[in-house]
């Protein structure tokens, strides 16, 4: 093609509206890498199916394009654009065994019976399930019936992958186990996957990038070390792991750092959204960047708090307490304090370095993710 | 695999089974009393038949000496003079004189006027004498007819039913030409229902689907449209057929309006065999219908999508993914259209004319007009018999067990 630079799938402005007035995807500009295996997340109404099945073909485009390999495919039925997909219930079909599911993709693209039985063999062995071909998936486990589900994406060698939250009908434990076994699948054969997911920490696993969409616009795109440590905006902070907001008002702003009024306190912080004096603002701290502080004048930022809560969990303490007038802010330090050094009702010194605390754009209150 | 807990619970606690098992009781007692003891009854009859056995013991016994050749001893004329007679005192005569003139017709006449005229003969020797009141009774053929007619079981029936019947050395052969209507009946009524179950299969699939697939609110209005004529008196649906298909109706007007067809070449839609097809076929079409809808809608939509997603056409898609998931209710709708046309009456005898009558037309006609009930019970016998030859079949095919009626 013309130079690796090039993305192997192009959103440019993509929009799509069902009744003309309310858009469920709105502006979407991304690209995908080839080989790359990205993640569009977000809660649910965000958008990210509607994404992924105009990608697969079976949802078309308001406005806007999707290029693959640099051709546009909005004319392309699904059965052409040869992309491999893993639907949230499997949608394996229920009336063949398992090899015959498998050679199904192979057969109506006219592969001869042997090819189609060796390549169906080599696919079962890539999600482990040798010699299962002529069990039906009602006889399978859930997890089993998703690999055989994977496997049969994967059979016709397509060289991308869309799965729309495969893992979602899984318990904890099998979920966890598949999301390696994904992962694994993905890194043996170096195909591109677009994965859609509602869950941050199936994302945080498995993706080389993570979109993150709200309302149908993406809030920002990034590799998931990245999203969690440099949040561009409040929505992510708050949605990739735990943070803690204070919502103040820019006092002044000197390059990088900003001073922010916090409920009468005057914190330093670092600067992400573009602001000026005088703005609202909300900053955001991760708990496990919040330290107690043995004595004072070792932090920049330092404040009173109240121990309302302690709950031990083993390696680390959870510690919930007010400061700044709320209530809802959390810490978590290793458990190097040792068991009734800290309980609920103590006043402590926290503090935190500028760097960890950013100012991003001021966040709508009451909001729930 | 393990069992599921439901089927733990079943196992564990016989009680409250039991005690919904009594809920069935009442229905069961009812199908007991209205169905299926009138359905015992109905096949006993067809092939026991006391009255003439009853009514005639003796003459039957002196008969049963007799080798069928030539004439039985003047003892039989004797024993039958008598029980004549008395048949005729007890008013039995009459149903006698019938069932011998279904074996040899005719004989109806024979019998009553014998047993008129024997009121005025006193003494022997009693076949001379009753040969004088009808030469009948000097050829073997009667006499023959007379003890086929005693046998209390027969087969004769059956035989009837199937155009066959005995000749005088007792083995069967096929009726004479002229008399063969029931075989000619029973394949028209085999042909006619397999037709009508492939038009409704034709006309139903894309019916079901596409109330299945239909968003909710448009499935719901569809269904009602499904069910309405389904709900409207069966008598109420043929007449209509009657008023749109007839020779002056409205389609054969309009026709004639819009200048396709001649006033003198009006084309005759009903009282034949076409009008048996169309009325038929409407009147069945909700039982094709609602099994194929349960099954449809029981199909996840994101299986079409999975088989395109793999690079199946749509044609593929629906044969390879889509029709192999909705055998169970095409059996199901066909097994029930099939079943219910092969037995169909009410319509064939409205709009079906001459030609287009069918085995159960046969069957009123014996029932009601010429009451030979046994005959009646023995068709209807065939009938059951390929109904249940039928059942076996699906059952060996598809299964029983995945039949979904809706």
């Amino acid at each position: 093609m013309d130079g690796s630079d090039r993305p192997y799938v192009e959103y440019r402005k993509v929009s799509k509206s069902y009744d003309g007035k309310s858009t469920v995807v709105d502006g979407v500009d991304l690209d995908i890498r080839k080989g790359e295996f990205l993640t569009l997340l977000g809660p649910s109404g965000s958008g990210k199916t509607t994404c992924l099945m105009m990608l697969a073909g079976f949802e078309s485009l308001t406005s806007g394009e999707i290029r693959v390999n640099g051709r546009s495919i909005q004319n392309l039925p699904p059965r052409k654009r040869g992309i491999g997909m893993v639907f949230q219930n499997y949608a394996l079909f229920p009336h063949m065994t398992v090899g015959d599911n498998l050679a199904f993709p192979l057969e109506v693209r006219g592969v001869d019976r042997k090819a189609c039985r060796d390549r169906v063999e080599r696919a079962l062995q890539l999600v482990r399930l040798e010699g299962y071909e002529d069990r039906r998936p009602s006889q399978l486990s859930g997890g089993q019936q998703q690999r055989v589900a994977i496997a049969r994406a994967l059979v016709f060698d397509p060289e991308l992958v869309l799965m729309d939250e495969p893992l979602g009908a899984l318990d904890r434990r099998l979920r966890e186990e598949m999301q390696y076994e994904i992962r694994r699948i993905h890194k043996t054969l170096g195909v591109t996957v677009v994965y859609v997911t509602h869950d941050q920490q199936e994302a945080m696993v498995m993706s080389d990038r993570i979109a993150v969409l709200r309302d149908g616009r993406i809030e920002q795109v990034a590799d998931p070390e990245t999203l969690y440590e440099e949040p561009q905006r409040s929505f992510v902070a708050r949605f990739i792991g735990e943070n803690n907001r204070l919502h103040g008002k820019v006092l002044n702003v000197d390059g990088e750092i900003c001073e922010v009024d916090v409920d009468g306190e005057v914190v330093r912080a670092i600067r992400i959204a573009p602001c000026q004096a005088g703005d609202p603002t909300t900053l955001s701290i991760r708990p496990e960047r919040v330290a107690v502080t043995p004595e004072p004048g070792l932090y920049t930022n330092e404040l009173d708090a109240l121990i309302e809560d302690i709950t031990f969990l083993g390696d680390y303490l959870r510690i919930h307490v007010s400061v700044c007038g709320t209530s809802d802010f959390v810490i978590k330090i290793p458990n190097i304090v040792g068991h009734g050094a800290l309980l609920a009702g103590d006043r402590i010194r926290i503090g935190w370095t500028p760097t960890d605390c950013r100012v991003l754009d001021p966040e709508t209150e009451g909001e729930v993710v | 695999m393990s069992e599921n807990p439901e089927q733990q619970i079943g196992r564990l606690k016989p009680g409250p089974r039991l005690r919904a098992a009594l809920l069935v009781l009442p229905l069961m007692a009812f199908i007991g009393v209205t169905f299926l003891a009138p359905l015992a009854n109905m096949l006993v009859r067809s092939v026991y038949d006391p009255v003439v056995a009853d009514a005639l013991p003796e003459t039957l016994e002196r008969l049963r000496a007799w080798d069928g050749q030539g004439l039985p001893g003047e003892a039989a004329y004797e024993a039958l003079a008598g029980e004549l007679l008395k048949a005729r005192e007890d008013r039995k005569l009459g149903q006698v004189a019938t069932r011998l003139n279904r074996v040899q017709s005719g004989l109806r006449s024979v019998l009553t006027r014998s047993a008129r005229r024997l009121r005025n003969v006193d003494e022997g020797p009693w076949s001379g004498a009753m040969m004088n009141i009808h030469a009948a009774w000097g050829e073997t053929g009667t006499w023959r007819a007379l003890r086929e007619a005693g046998e209390r079981y027969t087969s004769r029936h059956y035989l009837n039913a199937l155009d066959l019947q005995r000749d005088s050395g007792g083995s069967i052969v096929p009726q004479p030409e002229d008399r063969r209507i029931y075989l000619t009946l029973f394949w028209r009524t085999l042909l006619v229902s397999l037709g009508v179950t492939a038009l409704c299969l034709l006309i139903g699939y894309p019916v079901a689907r596409l109330i299945a697939h239909a968003p909710p609110k448009r499935a719901y209005l569809l269904l009602i449209l499904v069910l309405v004529p389904f709900w409207t008196s069966l008598l109420v649906r043929t007449t209509s057929w009657i008023v749109l298909l007839q020779n002056q109706g409205v389609l054969n007007d309009m026709l004639v309006f819009l200048g396709i067809i001649g006033d003198d070449g009006r084309i005759a839609m009903i009282y034949n065999m076409t009008g048996t097809f169309v009325a038929m076929t409407h009147v069945l079409l909700p039982f094709m219908v609602l099994p194929l809808y349960s099954v449809m809608s029981a199909i996840p939509r994101v299986q079409t999508s999975a088989a395109e997603s793999l690079g199946a056409t749509p044609w593929q898609s629906f044969w390879r993914v889509y029709w192999p998931q909705t055998l169970p209710g095409v059996g199901a709708g066909s097994l029930l259209v099939f079943i219910l046309a092969i037995g169909y009456y009410i319509t064939p005898a409205l709009v079906g004319g001459s030609t287009g009558q069918l085995i159960s037309n046969m069957i009123a006609f014996h029932m009601q007009s010429s009451l030979n009930w046994s005959l009646a019970a023995a068709l209807g016998g065939i009938l059951l018999v390929c109904v249940a030859g039928l059942y076996v079949l699906y059952d060996r095919l598809v299964g029983i067990e995945r039949m979904r009626l809706g």
